[in-house]
């Protein structure tokens, strides 16, 4: 089930809060087939630029495109095949893992078998079998993280969007999680994520780095790291830490 | 459920466990648990989501009767009632207990009224943990205008207002910036400099390492309790290698590796991998092919590979 590439080109993005701004200037262009990691400190607009992304704020200056197959698109004709997972979830306390899985099959419409065997594929890999029956208000924070996760993958999207998907998760399910995005990432799609993490940085394809809105780095983990002179993301940040 | 032993109790255990249970329906979250944490530890509880650590914390903050077992915290047991062991411990939970609506003024003052502390107390408690926290924000600032680290440290501060000889922090650094994340552990630091005990739960390795003692839970059970150190010696007898391909590896090729017999473990880190052999013997044999793809340096191993290869085995 391969879908044609889509390509997010975002050109000269400003996004002005009253007199601060959030994001400043960013040109960056998203390409299919690779995680892309957003890094930066807090504040940095990471955030600003998803939400930029999935035109749920209008950015102040500058534009965010669409392509696939080289034809530019409107957002209304993508939006079915973006998933995007918030910071901060909203699911309904008072419904099982089980029904919130129901309940978004028939929200996208995904056939019986086809939602069965992602059911059981997500249910292994989050390991969250044996809490079906477990209302979302009761789950712990890293529970609730991938319920949220599993809600974002039943459909298969083309392009996913994942606002520090694994804050609060613990190492092992992490490591799942990222194993999931990478098999995910065969069938082609583009996924952007924002971690805190730098070991989880490190593993993206290509790694952007925003600062104060500004994006000050952009590149592949390896050539970012040699250009940068460091060994790994950590020092990496340490190293600007000090120089600022 | 408890056999009264108040005479055995030495007041250099802040916590004291012993086969704690605890059931919902037929779903044990907490099963036959004993530990104890001496004062003016720093006590690391981790474990996969899911594991018990909110539950267990629950039952020691007095939220929560077990089924069975005997728990005794800072001196006081359950049958003294439960408000007696509510004064002697702060708890700050996973989601923040604060009020976003209200100033942070406002929060701490309904916090001092809940724990009934005179007017007199409640400044100068207020004003030593605005030190202890480095706190200059107009007190006026409503919570929800604050940094998830500022309000974090507000929480904590709120925790601490009737000076509590145990304070329990569930996840208190989910979510904020490693900077904002470091100032937190230096706090934890001066608390426990101040012989207080603190038992913290965290899903960041790094933070974890800063423990005195660490508890490793799955499924209800405690798998593994010691030092940082102790533990890596103990489930990692045979040194660590950190492997950096010289090229870059395609999925079956690492798939390859990681199952290769010669390895008891071998995991991503970022670009690397980190690897233990099962014996010398073995891995001086395959050595030189390894060699070739990757360059190979002895580290030490990380707790993240401590929890990875206690809880993971356990699952097999």
């Amino acid at each position: 089930m391969s879908q044609m590439p889509v390509t997010i080109s975002i050109h000269g993005i400003r996004k002005i809060f009253g007199t601060n701004p959030a994001l400043d200037g960013v040109t960056l262009e998203l390409s299919s087939g690779f995680m892309h990691g957003v890094i930066g400190p807090e504040g940095a607009g990471k955030t600003t630029l998803l939400r930029i992304i999935l035109g749920l704020m209008k950015p102040t200056e500058g534009t965010v495109e669409f392509q696939r197959g080289g034809e530019r698109l409107d957002f209304e004709a993508i939006r079915p095949s973006v998933a995007y997972m918030p910071q901060t979830q909203s699911l309904y306390p008072d419904l099982s893992i089980s029904e919130h899985l129901d309940f978004f099959k028939e929200l996208y419409g995904i056939p019986d078998d086809l939602f069965q065997e992602k059911r059981e594929e997500l249910l292994q890999i989050t390991r969250l079998g044996e809490f079906v029956q477990r209302p979302a208000g009761q789950l712990s924070g890293g529970m609730y993280k991938k319920l949220g996760l599993m809600c974002a993958l039943l459909r298969s999207p083309a392009v996913m969007l994942l606002d520090e998907p694994t804050t609060g998760v613990d190492p092992i399910s992490r490591r799942e999680l990222w194993a999931l995005l990478y098999r995910l990432l065969d069938q082609k799609i583009l996924i952007l994520v924002t971690t805190a993490y730098m070991d989880e940085a490190e593993r993206c394809g290509r790694v952007h780095l925003l600062e104060q809105g500004k994006l000050v780095a952009t590149g592949e983990p390896r050539e970012l790291l040699a250009r940068e002179e460091v060994r790994s993301f950590d020092e990496l940040f340490l190293k600007r830490n000090a120089r600022s | 459920m408890n056999f009264s032993s108040s005479e055995t109790h030495d007041h250099e255990t802040a916590v004291e466990v012993r086969n704690l249970s605890v059931r919902f329906g037929d779903f044990y979250a907490v099963n036959r648990v004993s530990f104890s944490v001496r004062r003016g530890e720093t006590f690391g509880f981790l474990g996969a989501n899911g594991a018990g650590k909110t539950t267990t914390i629950r039952v020691l903050c007095g939220l929560l009767r077990p089924a069975e077992g005997y728990v005794r915290v800072a001196g006081v047991s359950f049958d003294q009632g439960e408000q007696a062991v509510k004064s002697k411990v702060g708890y700050m939970s996973q989601k923040f207990t604060l009020y976003d609506d209200l100033t942070i003024e406002e929060n701490l003052s309904f916090t001092a009224s809940l724990r009934k502390l005179d007017t007199a107390t409640y400044m100068r408690r207020r004003q030593e943990l605005f030190d202890f926290i480095a706190f200059d924000r107009p007190l006026n600032t409503i919570v929800r205008d604050l940094s998830g680290g500022t309000k974090q440290q507000v929480s904590l501060a709120a925790s601490l207002l009737h000076d509590p000889e145990v304070v329990f922090l569930d996840e208190p650094t989910a979510g904020v910036t490693p900077a904002s994340r470091s100032r937190f552990w230096s706090l934890i630091r001066k608390l426990a400099e101040n012989n207080k005990t603190v038992f913290v739960t965290t899903h960041y390795m790094d933070e974890a390492e800063q423990c005195d003692r660490i508890a490793l839970m799955r499924e209800g059970k405690i798998l593994a309790l010691d030092t940082p150190d102790g533990l890596k010696r103990s489930i990692f007898p045979m040194p660590m290698l950190e492997f950096d391909p010289k090229e870059p590896l395609s999925f079956a090729e690492i798939s390859e590796m990681a199952t290769h017999e010669v390895f008891m473990f071998f995991e991503p880190y970022g670009l690397r991998f980190h690897a233990s052999f099962r014996s010398e013997d073995g891995w001086e044999k395959v050595r030189p092919f390894f060699e070739e793809k990757f360059t190979i340096r002895q580290i030490k191993p990380s707790l993240e590979d401590v929890f990875i290869q206690t809880v993971e085995s356990e699952v097999a």
